[in-house]
């Protein structure tokens, strides 16, 4: 294999992964917040929807984009609004979240395009590469395949990890998560902590599907997200519920996926469609080998009531 | 710190008798489990109106919430409504059809709601279904036998074949701790695309005349039809015989209790020398032999041979038919007859009033969102109810004529 085939699926690799980690962060922020979210399937689809509809229905890919937010932030509050204000279980409320997200943007494809199934193409996010640093020795050259779009989403891991680690902000929402109980006697609003923290966690699913359907490709199509919201949490049980190794894994599941892409490509003699299988195989086998027993948040999945 | 609750043998409710432990722990308003929070609504409930209320208030507030879709879609009410009913119940064949759509939702009702008895979500019930139609349509393809022994072999390896599905999230649950949504749902994804292998262009099992399906069952080994004319088959009595079992197994047997038990305290459960992983893996395993034998009833009734699309996201619909029945394996028997007609009646709809059949996903989406938030709701009513009477109460003491 010459550099080159290297190097670019390195960069498909981490093209790949952007997907997963979003909805990972997503994912994360909420259940150290104390909620479980499996949901996040459905979020991505409303996201990967909202990006296409927003954008077809003004022509402006960026507005596509805070469409897609928006959408986002409407699913997870949704999910805020059964498992925190109400304190429905919150297991059964994402179920729910998923079944609506699948089945509502694919019933509303025919009712804006008059078409089942696929939309037509729309206006996508301008992917420019960065200017100059393809001049930059030995990483250059793969500098140069992403866009402002992938370095805002890597950028948007560090994030997460510093206010949720390095802040005031994000020790209260952890507290949430370990101990309500506890947090709420320390004078932390429980209740809106959870609530902020579930739909942020919308924002970002939906981000991840807009990324694959205005930035990656130019349209809608009925489950496009193929699971990657579950990815993305097993993604987060295996890195227990920590940034750093969650993002490890979510860069192992995109180079599954650039793996079996390539292997399509290049061999006839492959069967493609097992091949498909392999991010999901490779998560059950990561839960399967796991060090210890999988421990999230103490506190996660518990209806928060004040006494 | 952890706010754990004792679970020491000798202590709070595990000294209780089992049963009376777990009508206390139902009671309790720290639900843990997906089955306990169940109980809880359940318990709630306790008379046939006030469930019977519940059933129908979730179904009528879901269908309502649906309504603003269709409305979008341009169609119009009247038309809809009258596509909807011809569609489900307006003649003998639509009748018929319902029932055929009933089929594969009743059974895999009952396979999602066994896991919430015991505290588990099986939420792959779809990739079970799809593994237990992917054996049941290879055994019936390649095995030579005589017709009602070919059937029985691909009814039990439909089971067993779902059951495998299921057997993987069981062991992680039981000895590794590991959710069981999480790994259920991978082995959807993965029973996908293994069945399209199996019968793709270079899949082992593949029809030599027909793409993306295995060789056509023996006519003579498919379930036979029971309704002349109609497309109803067998089926209907496999999945009501399933439904009594189900019950039966549940409230009249052994195991039954002991998953019960462990849906609603595991800690109880644990006290009184219930063997949590043992029966963490026993409600899996047969949760997805159910899904399997949905499968593998579906092609041995319906199609006749296992093709790679041959289920409409029962597996799904399935979490609404348990939820919406209260995971009452009787009260199934109508939500899956609901789900049913909503299923014909859809086909109908998109034909004449071009209403996409995804709403159907909608209508099981918001049933399932309903179903999450009935607790909050049934916790309004009731303090609706003491306000009431407390005004009551007051106007009785202060001698106002009420």
């Amino acid at each position: 294999m010459s550099d080159f085939i290297t190097l670019s699926l390195f960069a498909s690799m981490l093209h790949l992964s952007i997907p997963v980690i979003l909805p990972m962060l997503g994912g994360l922020l909420c259940e150290r917040s104390g909620v479980v979210n499996i949901g996040l399937e459905g979020m991505m689809l409303g996201g990967a929807f909202g990006g296409v509809a927003f954008s077809y229905l003004t022509g402006n890919p960026w507005l596509g984009l805070a469409g897609a937010m928006s959408t986002g932030a409407l699913a997870g509050g949704l999910l805020a609004v059964m498992s925190v204000s109400l304190r429905g279980d919150q297991v059964i409320g994402s179920t729910a979240i998923n079944l609506i997200g699948a089945g509502l943007t694919a019933a509303l494809v025919p009712i804006i395009w008059g078409i089942d199934g696929t939309t037509p193409s729309v206006p996508k996010v301008p992917t420019p590469p960065l200017p100059l640093v393809g001049d930059l020795p030995l990483i250059g050259p793969l500098l140069a395949e992403f866009s402002l779009i992938d370095i805002i989403a890597f950028g948007l891991v560090f994030l997460v990890w510093w206010v949720l680690m390095r802040t005031d902000m994000g020790l209260r929402l952890r507290a949430c998560g370990e101990s309500a109980v506890a947090a709420d006697a320390a004078g932390i609003d429980v209740t809106r902590v959870r609530f902020i923290a579930v739909t942020l966690s919308g924002v970002l699913a939906a981000l991840g599907g807009a990324y694959l359907s205005i930035v990656t490709l130019d349209l809608f199509q009925a489950s496009m997200t193929q699971g990657r919201g579950f990815l993305a949490l097993a993604a987060m049980v295996f890195g227990k519920w920590r940034v750093g190794p969650a993002f490890l894994v979510c860069l192992g599941f995109g180079l599954a996926d650039a793996v079996a892409l390539r292997a399509q490509i290049f061999t006839d003699d492959l069967p493609h469609d097992l091949l498909f299988a392999l991010p999901y195989v490779l998560a059950l086998v990561a839960l399967a080998t796991f060090v210890g027993r999988a421990s999230g948040p103490a506190d996660v999945g518990k209806p928060f009531r004040r006494a | 710190m952890r706010a754990k609750r004792p679970d020491l043998p000798g202590t709070g409710t595990a000294r209780l008798a089992p049963d009376m432990a777990e009508a206390m722990e139902a009671r309790s308003h720290a639900p843990r489990a997906p089955g306990a929070y169940l109980a809880l609504t359940r318990d709630r409930a306790r008379t046939f109106g006030g469930r019977a209320l519940i059933f129908v208030l979730t179904l009528g507030a879901a269908m309502l919430c649906a309504l603003p879709f269709i409305l979008l879609s341009g169609a119009n009410l009247a038309v809809t409504a009258e596509a909807f009913f011809n569609g489900a119940l307006g003649s003998k064949f639509a009748v018929a059809e319902t029932l055929v759509q009933m089929i594969p939702l009743l059974i895999a009702g009952l396979a999602v709601a066994i896991s919430f008895h015991g505290g588990l979500f099986n939420i792959g019930v779809e990739g079970q279904l799809i593994f237990g139609g992917l054996v049941a349509g290879v055994i019936g393809a390649e095995v030579n036998a005589p017709p009602l022994v070919l059937t029985a072999l691909c009814l039990l390896g439909g089971i067993a074949g779902g059951a495998f599905a299921a057997l993987i999230p069981a062991l992680l649950k039981a000895y590794r701790g590991v959710h069981e949504v999480v790994t259920t749902i991978m082995i959807n994804f993965i029973a996908i695309s293994v069945a399209l292998y199996a019968v793709s262009p270079a899949g082992p099992f593949v029809s030599a005349t027909q793409p993306s399906a295995t060789e056509k069952i023996p006519r003579e080994a498919r379930l036979s039809m029971i309704w002349d004319g109609t497309r109803l088959h067998f089926g209907l009595i496999i999945a009501l015989l399933t439904v009594i079992g189900i019950w039966w197994l549940l409230y009249r047997t052994p195991l039954g209790f002991r998953i019960r038990l462990l849906g609603a305290n595991p800690g109880a459960a644990r006290a009184s020398g219930v063997s949590v992983p043992r029966i963490t893996i026993a409600t899996l395993l047969i949760s997805g032999g159910l899904g399997g034998l949905a499968g593998a009833v579906q092609v041995l009734g319906v199609y006749g041979r296992f093709f790679d699309a041959f289920s409409a996201g029962y597996g799904y619909d399935a979490i609404a038919v348990a939820l919406l029945a209260a995971l009452s394996p009787i009260a199934m028997i109508i939500s899956a007859f609901f789900f049913a007609m909503l299923d014909s009646g859809a086909v109908q709809m998109q034909a004449v009033a071009g209403i996409s059949r995804e709403m159907v996903g909608v209508v099981s989406g918001l049933v399932v969102a309903f179903v999450a938030i009935q607790p909050a709701i049934l916790h309004l009513w009731a303090r609706l109810r003491q306000k009431t009477a407390q005004r009551r109460d007051r106007n009785i003491t202060s001698g106002d004529p009420a």
